[in-house]
């Protein structure tokens, strides 16, 4: 059913029409970020993963009870200190925010494909989107 | 459990979870989530945290090749997105409130319709009829097979709509794709061809996931020690799985398979959910 994923990256197809062109551009611009997005996300992931079994493989962890994060890493500037001092989990969590981002982005780049096409309804679903996902973001943020 | 033991267990949990989710094209989520709450007993938010990262990871990554291929409906696909991050922004608020053994029944009763769905002998009918809504928003589109190019037409838009917003909410609520929901909108309900339909929900589970994952990211519900074999083992599983199906055309038996697995797990999920262990 996936034939292609991720490693594929072959990108020979023919436009249809002029007017399918612009579409099928933007198609391919899409591809190549979700593409991208999850590549460098797993690699940070990835380094983070080794980091952190390196220095923490034989502590025991407690994930019965939730706790959250630990504090170094529950803010964004306390994962970038958290990076420059090499701490695995602060890596992983960088990671997993350019993971979360990717598709973000990908919605963001709709929108210009969407203005390259003159397509303003499509423009004001796009930003819809996008406003809901701010908004979950700051209320995530507040409480 | 040390670190590296729990690492490597959840490495290849994840793996199997993602080679049976892709294969079976009910995601990794299901096995995921029953395998660290009732095996590992992970409290059920990190388990729902880290399962949505790898929902993220995997759709994003099938999303890229699909487009591609030119099948998926885009226009269709943000439309809907509204409908699926409003839900999963109101499902991720109702994670922080309602009670996990009440989330861990939710969670089984959809994973056991889910395999239902599944197993289902879909008939397709393709309806060519513009109407209002869908002349409007441009929903109607053609893709390729065999050679030549189908043209399709999309109902019933305004029922297809809410029942996103209800995908959406259980996607933020359990930490799953609810691909299996996506699809009864879009098939049942809308009458897309099921190359379009598959395609285009499996574009959008991406962003529905990424709107719960930033209340959950912020809430600390997504544990790196966690996230990282989950992520990282749901991804490769997904890559394994999208390399077998090139060989292999039939896949009845592992479907069957699948979905005794994971009917077995959503009476163990209701149970401990009733129980209260969860």
């Amino acid at each position: 059913m996936v034939n292609g994923f991720l490693l594929d990256l072959s990108m020979n197809y023919e436009p249809l029409t002029m007017n399918k062109f612009k579409d099928k551009d933007i198609q391919v611009i899409i591809g190549w970020i979700l593409r991208g997005g999850v590549m460098v996300s797993m690699i940070f992931v990835f380094i983070g993963g080794i980091f952190f079994v390196y220095r923490h493989g034989h502590s025991i962890p407690d994930y019965k009870t939730f706790k959250g994060v630990p504090a170094f890493i529950s803010s964004f500037s306390d994962i970038l200190n958290g990076i420059a001092t090499f701490k695995g989990q602060a890596i992983i969590q960088l990671g997993i925010i350019i993971l979360i981002a990717t598709p973000v982005i990908r919605v963001a780049f709709s929108a210009i494909g969407f203005l390259l096409e003159k397509d303003y309804l499509y423009i004001f679903i796009t930003l819809i989107v996008l406003l809901i996902i701010l908004a979950s973001m700051i209320s995530g943020h507040a409480g | 459990m040390s670190v590296i033991v729990f690492t490597i267990i959840v490495l290849l949990g994840s793996y199997f979870a993602g080679l049976l989710g892709s294969l079976t094209g009910l995601g990794g989520g299901f096995v995921i989530i029953p395998l660290l709450t009732l095996l590992l007993k992970v409290d059920i938010h990190y388990a729902i945290g880290a399962s949505l990262v790898s929902v993220i990871a995997t759709s994003s990554g099938s999303a890229a090749a699909y487009v591609k291929e030119g099948i998926t409906n885009i226009r269709l696909g943000m439309f809907l997105e509204i409908a699926t991050t409003a839900g999963a922004f109101t499902g991720a608020i109702l994670a922080i409130y309602v009670p996990t053994h009440v989330i861990a029944i939710i969670f089984g009763l959809i994973l056991i319709f889910s395999a239902v769905m599944s197993l289902r002998n879909k008939v397709e009918q393709i309806v060519h009829k513009e109407t209002f809504l869908s002349k409007k928003l441009r929903l109607s589109g053609n893709y390729p097979m065999n050679d030549e190019m189908i043209s399709y037409s999309v109902t019933n838009i305004a029922g297809g709509f809410f029942m996103m917003v209800f995908a959406g909410i259980i996607s933020g609520l359990l930490g799953v794709g609810s691909g299996a929901l996506k699809v009864v909108a879009m098939d049942g309900i809308m009458r897309i061809p099921f190359k379009v339909s598959t395609t285009t929900s499996n574009f959008m589970i991406g962003v529905t996931a990424a709107a719960s994952a930033v209340v959950y990211l912020q809430r600390g519900y997504i544990h790196p020690g966690i996230a990282m074999p989950v992520v990282i083992g749901v991804l490769l599983g997904a890559v394994s799985g999208s390399k077998i199906l090139v060989h292999t055309s039939s896949s009845k038996w592992l479907r069957w398979t699948f979905a005794i697995v994971v009917t077995v797990l959503s009476i163990q999920m209701i149970y401990n959910g009733i129980k209260g262990n969860i």
